[in-house]
């Protein structure tokens, strides 16, 4: 059978794919960015930990979703999506390439188990989808493994609730467990973590939040999933509301977890970046050495 | 019957909003009010319509159903402007996009600061959440 092996999660700002393009990722800004995710690249090429299969979870950023439809939650069933022209051209990565016969399995599963998927076909992916594959795969011809899109509306609101996206993960949990094939999968929770981008507000980084919703969704997600949305947007800003896509993550894998690696840094442009590698404690793997690592502003006292 | 479902006041969760300094959530309300500048921001995800756009903003603009205020806040560049407007920085994006700047350009250019200084602050920390949190409460 299929298995939620892993659950990672990382940033997906969308000028970490303008420095991979631009060269700029070597520079003094940069740099210290691209080395905190280095060992999550390293341990992923390893063939133990590929995944066959990545479920992404991300916001479509006014892409595939303009004002006329807003699924809260979609799951993309295709063959294959294309990356989408954000206003500079399309990103010049490769295709992403679905999993339909997992996707369908997914979509049906889920809304067996009530929540009630909006199934995509036709749909190009953005940003929160690709950026995060360019950091943990690099700059391939092709992506190394078959990728779900999973996105979920935290633009309009009300996004879903914390709660929700956690039990969500729970169902994920089940119905790749249902699937027959023997499959690696991974979930992944993108965006975050506190950023604002609007307003005379803009620029909140609250380090001391993102380092307590580290720690409280690897030991303590069910509390953490009770979280209101207006303390995310009061102490995170109003984009670090995308964290609750990091407790669809959590939900997958199940109650116990033993984190691999922690990786947080402050500032990713307007943001604070964390990436992170989980695994289920029954199964898990061995840590990284280091476990924990901080760059930038966020070594500061 | 089920144990009763534990309900979120919708009316409590919306005002506690604007409790929050400096900052408009994207409810339904600004959805709807800003519901033809978001379709057009859209719009400028072709290459042909931001071709056309460049070539004439004002001509461009009167092809869409938009309030003076949001036309005079997409000429002038006015992020907080089209916000008001129900702008949302999501659909913005594509806005700033072809003026091939980038989103901390956009979200520097609404804080009153330079670029400059913006750009320091968040090399930094960031902007403190301390007195940022609530308008009310002053935490």
């Amino acid at each position: 059978m299929a298995r939620v092996t892993t659950g990672i999660t990382s940033s997906h700002i969308p000028a970490l794919g303008a420095a991979l393009e631009t060269g700029n990722w070597k520079n003094d800004y940069w740099a210290p960015v691209f080395r905190g995710y280095q060992p999550i690249k390293d341990w992923i090429a390893r063939p133990e930990n590929m995944p066959d299969v990545v479920v992404l979870v991300y916001n479509d950023h006014a892409t595939a979703f303009d004002m006329n439809i807003i699924p809260t939650f979609a799951i993309g069933c295709a063959e294959r999506f294309e990356p989408a022209d954000e206003g500079w051209g399309p990103r010049p990565v490769p295709d992403v390439i679905g999993h339909p016969d997992l996707a369908w399995h997914m979509a049906q599963s889920l809304i067996l188990d009530d929540f009630d998927m909006c199934i995509m076909n036709d749909m190009k992916v953005d940003h929160g989808c690709t950026v995060p594959l360019s950091m943990i795969f690099g700059e391939p011809e092709e992506w190394p493994c078959r990728i779900i899109p999973f996105p979920v509306n935290v633009v309009t609101y009300p996004p879903p609730s914390g709660r929700r996206c956690f039990n969500l993960g729970d169902s994920i949990k089940a119905a790749v467990e249902s699937f027959p094939e023997d499959l690696n999968v991974h979930v992944w929770g993108t965006g975050g973590m506190s950023h604002q981008l609007q307003g005379p507000r803009a620029g909140l980084i609250n380090k001391e939040f993102d380092l307590n919703f580290i720690d409280q969704l690897i030991k303590d997600p069910e509390t953490l999933s009770k979280m209101p949305h207006i303390q995310y947007l009061r102490e995170s800003g109003s984009e670090g509301i995308e964290l609750v896509m990091w407790l669809i993550m959590r939900g997958a894998l199940g109650e116990k977890v033993k984190d691999l690696y922690r990786f947080y840094h402050i500032p990713a442009s307007n943001t604070a970046l964390g990436a992170l590698i989980l695994q289920p404690e029954e199964t898990a793997g061995e840590a990284l050495e280091p476990r924990s690592v901080m760059s930038g502003h966020s070594l500061a006292a | 019957m089920p144990d009763k479902k534990e309900r979120i006041d919708i009316h409590k969760y919306l005002a506690e909003f604007e409790d929050i300094p400096g900052t408009r959530v994207f409810t339904a309300q600004r959805a709807r009010k800003g519901y033809h500048l978001n379709q057009f921001a859209m719009s400028l995800m072709k290459e042909e319509n931001r071709q056309r756009f460049l070539a004439d903003e004002k001509a461009y603009l009167d092809e869409w159903d938009l309030t003076d205020a949001a036309k005079k806040a997409v000429l002038a560049r006015d992020y907080n402007g089209m916000i008001d407007e129900g702008g949302n920085i999501y659909f913005l994006s594509k806005l700033f996009s072809t003026d091939r700047k980038s989103f901390q350009f956009a979200a520097g250019s609404m804080t009153g600061m330079t670029q400059e200084e913006y750009a320091e602050m968040m090399l930094k920390g960031g902007r403190s959440p301390e007195g940022q949190r609530s308008i009310k409460g002053k935490y």
